[in-house]
């Protein structure tokens, strides 16, 4: 192609999106990045959750009977990776590029090109890692924290496609992160102070600044881990002088940040959507961004509270125990926030809000079995078992899952110019919402009752909690199956919606006319 | 690109470099942290200081008592050596007191063989106060077939020992590093 044509090509762009496969792959424009990262997350999500599924159909009755254990150990294994990696981060970064420019009145991302190369990363890593399925040796098997030395003298040789995909997976969510901050600190339209930015905007800053900190780190242990595996290395081989615990302090320091990267950005959704539905503006706004920015300090101070049974000295415990719990204030405040923010709203309950109402509810579920993890004494009991299974998931699924679930149908009219079906939207809902439940609320119990994570076999007195949450997670399951079916039919024959079809929504992006159009916001808005 | 852009970008990279950069700082941060605080059992095998050989003479007065300390060796993974003490599984040591430990290390298998022995303290509080004045810990032991080595341990437990602590483990965990060795 000459050069006359190249700029003819570019000429063309600026009017509407290119015809064909190419219109994906060079883009640049946000809302197709934004829109390909959500597909590319809910493929992801589905493959994650087959995978589930082949855990609890194992799971459903003692004894082993579909897959043999090694298999059940890489479906374990695969199951965290896509949907941490796949699914949940993905799915964030394609809210922020689909709503962060709209939000705050920018015409595009900061860096256009980047953001193309970010998301086109993705599809390869996550081949890299599915294809080790079919080779010898199967697929990871050391589950999703890849414990040293597991993960690396009695790792499977498909390890190494693990390590890279993982690397691919980092410089992904890093590009992703720069991105969000080059946005959002030099292409606010004018007037749009950081304090009056809209929540999500705020907690994804916030965010975007955790990965920058926190995947560097994911970076270091996993070509720490190549090192020893290839090069005769011995950082975490104690026959060398290494420390099989020095993994875990390096996988946590970026774990736990990481934990925080998966929430605040559905903190942000939340406290977008129950304003709407409430009428009201936002219950104590500037102490919603100080509890965010603390929360994310916190999160790098502690990490070892997922390894208290290492060994470690008293004062370690204490401290640990003390930092974590300190935790649970800031996010108290956010909780007291939204229910106040509800309190004597003229409340409605379209879907977005009946998730975001799940949400609050079932995360502080999630954040007081988070509480009693935290003491420290009392995790030596709970320790590996399934009431940690419980507790993560209570608060990733109807935490992080919910919260992106619902920006979907909050923010669906802007995207496709047309409404979902809304008795299927709380069908969807109240299908989730029993799914779910019934899926992860008897694990609190078999794990108070001792029954340990990542086995594929238990013992006969769990069998009917066993039962009963494998039953739920099919039916959580095939929810999503159903939510597919209701954003495909919402995008081909929904109703036209209005440029803001919620009559309590605020913010810059429902002055645009629905659909969004394909370039937005070329003379910045005035903003009052 | 707008400059303000161009250059949030070069800061906001600078931040995964540098955090990159501390992934790694933290392993000898951590085995510095480790050996300062006696944590994971590591022991200071590094001969005193001067100031720490001033401070030894102070406290003479100091009484010098009894103190159990036991030898436990064990093999890592499938390592067929037999390794274990020579003479006693335990002994009463007088803290401030040189003691000789022998081990005896036999490879019974047909083949040469390389091995390297890595040491823990418990309770992991002793550590700091378990001082090895020499030992064959982290050495590799080259070994032919059948061939036997009595390798010494000389130490010294420091008076300053928390009065609560009468009995430490000395434990020596063997590896096969024959793989390892030829890779290097």
């Amino acid at each position: 192609m000459d050069a006359a044509s190249d700029i003819a090509h570019e000429a063309q762009h600026h009017h509407g999106p290119a015809s064909g496969l190419s219109r994906w792959v060079f883009t640049t424009n946000h809302k197709d990045i934004g829109t390909l990262y959500m597909w590319f997350s809910f493929l992801m999500f589905l493959t994650g959750g087959s995978m589930a599924l082949v855990i609890r159909a194992e799971l459903f009755q003692p004894g082993l009977q579909l897959v043999d254990p090694g298999f059940f150990n890489q479906m374990t294994t695969m199951h965290g990776l896509i949907m941490v990696f796949g699914a949940v981060m993905p799915a964030f970064v394609g809210l922020a590029n689909w709503l962060i420019p709209m939000m705050v009145g920018a015409p595009d991302m900061a860096l256009p090109r980047m953001n193309n190369l970010s998301f086109w990363i993705l599809p390869f890593a996550f081949t890299m890692l599915l294809m080790t399925l079919f080779m010898d040796g199967g697929a990871p098997n050391f589950g999703w924290t890849f414990y040293a030395p597991l993960s690396t003298q009695y790792a499977p040789p498909t390890v190494n496609y693990f390590i890279f995909g993982v690397h691919l997976m980092g410089i992904s969510s890093i590009m992703g992160a720069i991105n969000v901050i080059a946005t959002i600190f030099n292409m606010r339209a004018p007037g749009m102070t950081l304090m009056k930015m809209p929540l999500f905007v705020w907690t994804w800053l916030i965010t975007a600044f955790l990965l920058l900190a926190a995947m560097p780190v994911l970076a270091c242990v996993v070509t720490m881990m190549l090192f020893d595996i290839n090069f005769g290395t011995s950082f975490f081989n104690a026959a060398g002088g290494g420390d099989p615990v020095l993994f875990q302090h390096l996988f946590w320091f970026f774990g736990h940040p990481e934990v925080y990267i998966m929430i605040l950005p559905a903190f942000g959704i939340v406290s977008q959507i129950i304003p709407t539905f409430s009428r009201k503006p936002l219950f104590g706004y500037a102490s919603m961004v100080y509890a965010t920015a603390s929360i994310a300090l916190l999160s790098f101070i502690v990490w070892a509270h997922h390894m208290f049974t290492v060994g470690m000295p008293l004062a370690g415990e204490l401290f640990f125990m003390y930092a974590t719990m300190l935790i649970a204030v800031p996010t108290g405040v956010k909780v007291f926030n939204w229910i106040s923010t509800m309190f004597r709203g003229s409340l409605t309950f379209e879907t977005p809000m009946l998730f975001a109402i799940a949400f609050i509810v079932l995360f502080t579920i999630g954040g007081f079995s988070g509480l009693m993890l935290a003491i420290s004494p009392a995790d030596f009991q709970y320790h590996d078992t399934y009431f940690v299974v419980a507790h993560f998931h209570y608060v990733l699924v109807p935490g992080a899952v919910f919260a992106i679930i619902a920006a979907v149908y909050y923010w669906l009219p802007k995207w496709c110019g047309r409404m979902y079906d809304e008795r299927l939207g709380k069908i969807h809902f109240w299908w989730s919402f029993i799914g779910l439940n019934l899926t992860f609320f008897p694990m609190h119990f078999i794990g108070l009752a001792g029954m340990p994570r990542r086995i594929p076999d238990y013992a006969l007195q769990f069998a009917d909690f066993n039962m009963l949450a494998s039953i739920g997670g099919f039916v959580f399951g095939f929810a999503q199956v159903f939510f597919l079916f209701i954003v495909i039919r919402c995008i081909t024959s929904g109703e036209k919606a209005a440029a803001n079809p919620w009559e309590g929504a605020e913010g810059l992006e429902w002055t645009l006319p629905s659909p969004a159009p394909y370039h937005s916001f070329g003379t910045p808005p005035k903003i009052d | 690109m707008q400059p303000n852009s161009r250059k949030t970008l070069v800061l906001a990279t600078l931040i995964p470099i540098v955090m990159f950069g501390f992934g790694f700082a933290l392993v000898p941060l951590y085995d510095v942290f480790c050996r300062v605080t006696g944590l994971n059992g590591k022991v200071n095998t590094s001969p005193l200081t001067e100031a720490e050989q001033r401070n030894r003479n102070n406290q003479q007065e100091t009484m010098s008592r009894g103190v159990r300390v036991q030898f436990v060796t064990m093999n890592n993974g499938d390592m067929p050596w037999e390794f274990a003490p020579l003479e006693h599984d335990a002994v009463k040591v007088q803290t401030g007191e040189d003691f000789t430990a022998m081990f005896r290390v036999t490879n019974t298998t047909d083949r040469f063989m390389q091995g390297r022995a890595v040491p823990s303290v418990s309770p992991s509080e002793a550590a700091q106060y378990f001082h090895k004045v020499q030992c064959f810990c982290f050495d590799q032991q080259d070994l032919e077939a059948g061939e036997s080595l009595d390798m010494p341990v000389v130490f010294e437990v420091d008076k300053e020992l928390p009065d609560h602590i009468r009995t430490i483990t000395l434990a020596y965990t063997l590896f096969d590093v024959t793989q390892v060795a030829n890779n290097n």
